[in-house]
């Protein structure tokens, strides 16, 4: 078995040495645990290493490269990256990234409005809950297969609801103005579920008595909202936004089926479709890499931001 | 924090943890029971649900609308999707697409490609996973916190930062077009699930663990014997979890599989879509996609209560 291998490999220099330095004193029983303890994370430590640290420093080195992915690598520098900041794809492809996120606040208020709906005590909840969740874990190809199909000029469900009502839809994913907000309308759709119930959650875990001392000092159900339930699930709001703006970034999968070609001129090309189409189908591979670096600082400085932020003003209540 | 006395029941208590309640001052006048107000609020309560009730109906449809629409398309003659108005309720019914789709393209090649993705990936993965989340929440490893916060890191790096690297490096291992460069990297565990498995394991005691050792036991027994059947729970919740995350994946097996025999369910479809929208034979499409929903659907609706404990615990952790 893999694991008697791994319990033989040796643990790494620096790690040894400390453990020499504590072993002394201790029983023979820790020295074992130790060894064994080691050898249980040496597996997904050994497959960071492989899969991550190395990729990931490849990565930087490849993107100071001209490279097509398998000739000899030319090293030239910032190059690549002074080229990122002429190209007007690479700044649409930014662009329409940060467009396509206007959708996740349209998200959170809806799937709180949602949360606090579902929480009331009433029958059917549960299977609202199930109904709402179904597009969550539907795969996002099938999904953005059928919303294509919704979003057809002529015969899709979207105009022919339209129809009812004796509005003409657009061309929704062939015109440049509605392509996006379509591609929006259908994230959301696709989310709703998901925050919701992480909001419901949070919401469920609020001690009643905060609601009943507030409603002894007077308080309404908007003063209640704003002054207990709000603050209280602050938390899961700052988690949804943070994983939404890091899965924002990286937007592909509808992007490549619902427009295969980018869109309407380039209208709805994200970053990560972008970085795809100039490493596997024009193998500029080097250039590809300096994208995806820039890629991965915007979600590290995204990230640190939001933590910034979540630290400074965090369970603050009036 | 879960405890060990309900372990059957899991992931279910989610408590806001006291010290950040907030101060209302008024906590002593506390009334015991309901006793929310006089009997006119129950009518207005009744009133209220109505209200809410029809908001959810409304929102239900919007989300199950579009899946329904694809099940009727699917069922549809090719004519049929062009009738205006449009039929909800296909006439005639059309079984034979779903006969046609198997022929049309490597459909059942693509769900067994899927299955061993899915299946190898989660069980090896879960293996590692569980040993190595034991590690780190009971074991004394030097730099064992050191070690589990370079693991974490690497959910702060986005797969498109990495995927470059990692294609030149599988190319050059030969295994560009076999399921290889999917299913080895999982191997190694999934850091999302070793970070909620040690979640999990820091709330047993570790007296229970220590008591078997002085008994003889050895790692891995413990392990087997006391571990694993207190953590069950928890690991068929992350299981299910990254079983559904590996059958939608989409951006990995398009970098890797090029014949369409060695494609992935995800990846059939979407080449369904490609070629037969040129055709205009939806209800092709349609059918070869609902096809493709139907075996996460089904996990979803029988481990519903894990899938929804689990995922509403993510943001109370996260």
């Amino acid at each position: 078995m893999a694991l008697n291998d791994v319990a033989t490999t040796p643990p790494t220099p620096a790690t040894k040495k400390a453990a020499n330095q504590r072993s002394s004193g201790t029983s023979r029983l820790h020295a074992r645990e130790r060894r064994i303890g080691l050898a249980f994370i040496a597996v997904p430590l050994v497959g960071f290493t492989i899969f991550t640290l190395y990729p990931l420093i490849f990565s930087v080195y490849a993107s100071l490269t001209q490279w097509n992915g398998l000739g000899p690598m030319n090293f030239i520098g910032l190059g690549n990256y002074e080229r990122l900041l002429q190209d007007e794809y690479f700044h649409k492809a930014l662009f329409n990234t940060f467009y396509l996120m206007i959708g996740i606040p349209i998200g959170l208020i809806l799937s709180l409005l949602l949360a606090l709906a579902m929480n009331r005590k009433m029958r059917g909840t549960t299977f609202f809950r199930t109904i709402y969740y179904i597009p969550v874990i539907s795969s996002l190809a099938a999904i953005a297969i059928m919303w294509q199909w919704a979003y057809n000029g002529d015969f899709g469900l979207i105009n022919q609801t339209l129809a009812i009502f004796g509005i003409d839809g657009p061309n929704w994913l062939e015109n440049t103005s509605t392509v996006k907000p379509a591609i929006i309308l259908m994230t959301v759709w696709k989310g709703l579920g998901y925050s919701m119930l992480l909001y419901l959650a949070a919401i469920q875990s609020v001690p009643a008595s905060l609601y009943e001392a507030a409603a002894l000092d007077g308080a309404g159900a908007l003063r209640k909202f704003r002054s207990i339930t709000l603050p209280m699930v602050r938390p899961v709001t700052f988690f949804l936004v943070v994983t939404s703006i890091i899965g924002g970034a990286q937007v592909f999968i509808e992007i490549n089926i619902m427009t295969p070609d980018g869109g309407p001129q380039f209208s709805s090309a994200t970053i990560v479709w972008y970085i795809w189409q100039k490493a596997f189908d024009n193998l500029q591979m080097g250039y590809a890499a300096s994208m995806s670096i820039v890629l991965g600082l915007i979600v590290f400085v995204i990230t640190a931001i939001q933590f910034r932020l979540n630290a400074r003003n965090s369970f603050s209540i009036e | 924090m879960t405890t060990v006395e309900s372990p059957s029941q899991g992931l279910d208590p989610i408590k806001a943890p006291s010290s950040k309640l907030p101060k209302l001052g008024t906590g002593k006048l506390l009334i015991p029971g309901k006793g929310f107000g006089p009997a006119s609020s129950q009518g207005k309560q009744r009133l209220g649900n109505i209200i809410v009730g029809f908001v959810l109906s409304l929102g239900g449809i919007i989300m199950v609308g579009p899946l329904l629409w694809t099940l009727s398309t699917s069922l549809k003659t090719r004519e049929g999707v062009f009738a205006l108005p449009p039929q909800w309720i296909p006439d005639p019914f059309v079984w034979e697409n779903y006969v046609r789709i198997w022929t049309a393209g490597p459909l059942l090649s693509g769900i067994t490609n899927s299955l061993i993705v899915a299946f190898s990936v989660t069980i090896v993965g879960t293996v590692f996973s569980s040993l190595a989340a034991y590690a780190f929440a009971k074991l004394r490893i030097p730099f064992r916190n050191g070690f589990f916060l370079i693991l974490l890191s690497g959910l702060m790096i986005p797969y498109p930062t990495l995927m470059i690297p990692q294609f030149v490096m599988f190319s050059e291992w030969g295994w560009v077009n076999t399921l290889l460069p999917l299913i080895v990297p999982g191997l190694f565990g999934n850091i999302m699930m070793i970070f909620f498995l040690r979640q999990y394991l820091s709330s047993v005691p570790d007296s229970m663990l220590e008591a078997a050792k002085i008994d003889g036991a050895g790692y891995l027994q413990t392990f087997g014997r006391m571990v694993l059947p207190l953590i069950r729970p928890a690991i068929a919740a992350q299981f299910i979890l990254w079983f559904m995350a590996i059958w939608n994946d989409y951006l990995a097996p398009i970098i890797y599989l090029n014949s369409p025999e060695k494609q992935t369910l995800q990846l059939v479809i979407a080449s369904f879509n490609a070629q037969y929208a040129i055709q205009t034979d939806y209800p092709l499409i349609m059918a070869a996609s609902f096809v493709a929903l139907i075996p996460v659907l089904l996990i979803f609706l029988i481990f519903q209560r894990q899938i929804i404990e689990s995922i509403a615990l993510t943001g109370s952790k996260g």
